[in-house]
């Protein structure tokens, strides 16, 4: 089990020197899988003889000349909000809880075509509407590091498969902070790529102004490795752009002397917890002590971006969602006529976060409010992207923490969204300017819990991103999450019940190796 | 100021999301949304005269291309999904007229 531990970089080098195959690592990861998932439950799909057929495919590929990149071979666990053809694709809610794409997500496709071998599709908060991944309709995510812990969201089961070992890396999709959150929470590196440097077709839409997709991995270069996999125009998303600067590990190891870093005043302010503050100004210091120029300034409109964020996201969100209505796929009630079926198939198929934010985006777009609610929120988002505009013409990087706590306790968070919806001060920026992100550890809190450093980049500034993050990294290497063993996950079971039961209105259909076993 | 949600303006809503919500829910519904619009009323404060309203973040022209079908025929595959099935290549659904 020593290799669950490499990057996946390390893990592809060590394949293609014959060091050992696809399958020995996919079999590895399916192992780990079998001992964690009874606990962290960070998938909602698992096909074991698929992920084994897979890896033999690429070893041979590998074998063959055809699959010569850094990752091939590399096992993957993929956000279930990103399709992937054949193979059931849910968003963690009951509305499409036995939906199969007749198609791929352009993301997942090129991963395959990198020799990625796809493990499975990872449990995340309804529609990815959620800081936890408790508004999930298949069970609440532990996280890894503390198991009475969320593993943040909505990329959560994305996060708790790679710190908890049983992936090497992973997409997520980040709208307002959910890859970057999580990562923060588990100890990883999460990466928001600019808005349109990553194609979002195959991804199941929320906010589409902001979705992108992105990589989860446990090293900063893994993260560029992947996202040069993954970047890239297509056609069938007319937001990528096409750009030719995607060699993003060419950075990794450039001097970062003389590199203007600015910290906002505004995100060390209240609510903030005082060990994540002093961890990241001990990171501001590292990367001083790394060549970079730091200092203080003004961003100013912080206290504004929550609220304009979930007006634009809400609206988008009641657009978007509004394909969901039992006629093309997914969940279908009976009812008394057409209109009737619709309604009673959205109430019963979508969970109480996704309704509030349909409900508040139907409210904000009707007529009579449009202008003041939804039309305000796009005015207020020109003027932090102004903001953002004024600051990158003084600074190259931003530097916060990625969110004002470390991840709270399971149960604690979904009575009170809108306390919720605060801890997502610092991540949401990025989101509405466009802006490239990532969060790299840089700490534990006294309660040994991740504490995550956000950098945030001027658009396509994702090389800019990645020098520092990686200077950083390797100025202060962070540990590896302790890994689960099968006495903690018979353990951890009897006191998962509690909050399992909040969250099953789906009955969870992954099969593990083990229950494949028995069932023979 | 957000004003007070009245039941009518729920109803209303409810109408407009296609959403079939139980009194309890409808209740609900309406002290979550007074509370958010309370909270988004916050950005009444920022001076956005003279403003346009941002929608899309690059300067990015509308995008076109030949009609031409570059997929093959995936009907069957897309069709396998469909909750009530399928007739005469429509997708069935409950009647809308009497």
């Amino acid at each position: 089990m020593e290799c669950l531990r490499w990057t996946a970089l390390e893990l592809g080098r060590r394949i293609r020197a014959g060091e050992l195959t696809a399958v020995e690592a996919a079999q590895a990861a399916l192992r780990q899988i079998d001992v964690c998932e009874p606990v962290l439950n960070s998938f909602i799909t698992i096909d074991p003889e698929r992920v084994l057929e897979q890896a033999r495919a690429v070893q041979r590929g590998i074998e063959e000349g055809r699959f010569g990149g850094a990752l091939s071979g590399a096992p993957v666990a993929i956000k279930d909000n990103l399709c992937t053809r054949g193979q059931r694709t849910t968003c963690a809610s009951r509305i499409l809880g036995d939906f199969t794409p007749a198609y791929e997500a352009e993301a997942v496709a090129r991963l395959r075509r990198a020799g990625a071998v796809i493990l499975g599709k990872t449990n995340m908060d309804e529609f990815a509407m959620g800081s936890t991944t408790e508004t999930s309709a298949f069970g609440a995510t532990r996280n890894p590091w503390s198991l009475g812990r969320v593993p943040g969201g909505s990329s959560g089961g994305s996060c708790s498969a790679v710190a908890g070992g049983e992936a090497f890396y992973a997409l997520g999709s980040d709208t307002g902070g959910s890859i970057r959150q999580p990562a923060s929470f588990c100890g990883l590196v999460g990466l928001k790529p600019t808005y349109g440097r990553v194609s979002r077709y195959g991804l199941v839409a929320y906010a589409s102004s902001m979705d992108q997709v992105g990589p989860i991995a446990r090293s900063v270069a893994d993260c560029a490795a992947v996202l040069e996999v993954i970047a890239g125009h297509d056609p069938r998303d007319s937001t990528s752009l096409a750009r030719g600067d995607t060699d993003f590990t060419a950075v990794l190891g450039r001097d970062i002397k003389g590199m203007r870093i600015g910290i906002p005043r505004g995100y060390f302010g209240e609510g903030l917890d005082a060990e994540v503050g002093a961890a990241v100004r001990a990171a501001a210091q590292g990367l001083a002590a790394c060549g970079a120029v730091v200092e203080e300034f003004e961003l100013g409109l912080t206290a504004y971006a929550v609220p304009t964020y979930y007006t634009i996201a809400s609206a988008e969100a009641s657009s978007n969602l509004a394909r969901f209505d039992g006629v093309k796929y997914g969940y279908r009630a009976s009812g008394e006529g057409l209109h009737d079926m619709y309604k009673r198939t959205r109430s019963q198929g979508f969970g109480p976060e996704v309704k509030r934010r349909i409900m508040l985006g139907s409210f904000v777009l009707s007529s009579g409010y449009y202008d003041a609610y939804y039309l305000k929120a796009l005015r207020t988002k020109a003027r932090i992207k102004q903001a953002f505009d004024a600051a990158f013409v003084r600074y190259d990087l931003l530097l916060g923490p990625t969110a004002p706590t470390t991840a709270p306790a399971l149960g604690e968070s979904l009575g009170d969204p809108l306390r919720m919806y605060l801890g997502d001060i610092y991540t949401i920026g990025a989101n509405l300017a466009g802006l490239p992100a990532i969060s790299v550890p840089c700490g534990l809190d006294s309660g040994g819990l991740p504490i995550g450093l956000q950098l945030t980049a001027d658009c396509f500034q994702e090389k800019k991103l990645l020098a520092a993050a990686y200077a950083y990294e390797q100025s202060r290497p962070f540990p590896l999450c302790p890994m689960l063993t099968a006495e903690a996950g018979a353990g951890g079971e009897a006191a998962d019940a509690e909050t399992r039961g909040q969250g099953t209105a789906c009955e969870r259909k992954y099969i593990c190796p083990e229950q494949m076993r028995r069932e023979g | 100021m957000a004003e007070r949600i009245t039941g009518e303006m729920i109803e209303y809503v409810g109408i407009l999301a296609k959403l079939a919500l139980s009194e309890e829910e409808k209740a609900q519904a309406g002290r979550d949304m007074e509370r958010m619009l309370g909270y988004i009323d916050l950005l009444n404060e920022v001076d956005t005269e003279g403003v346009d309203p941002m929608t899309h973040l690059f300067s990015v022209a509308n995008v076109f291309r030949e009609d031409v079908v570059t997929n093959g025929d995936g009907s069957e595959a897309v069709w396998a999904g469909a909750p009530g099935g399928v007739k005469e290549g429509g997708l069935k659904a409950p009647r809308t007229l009497e």
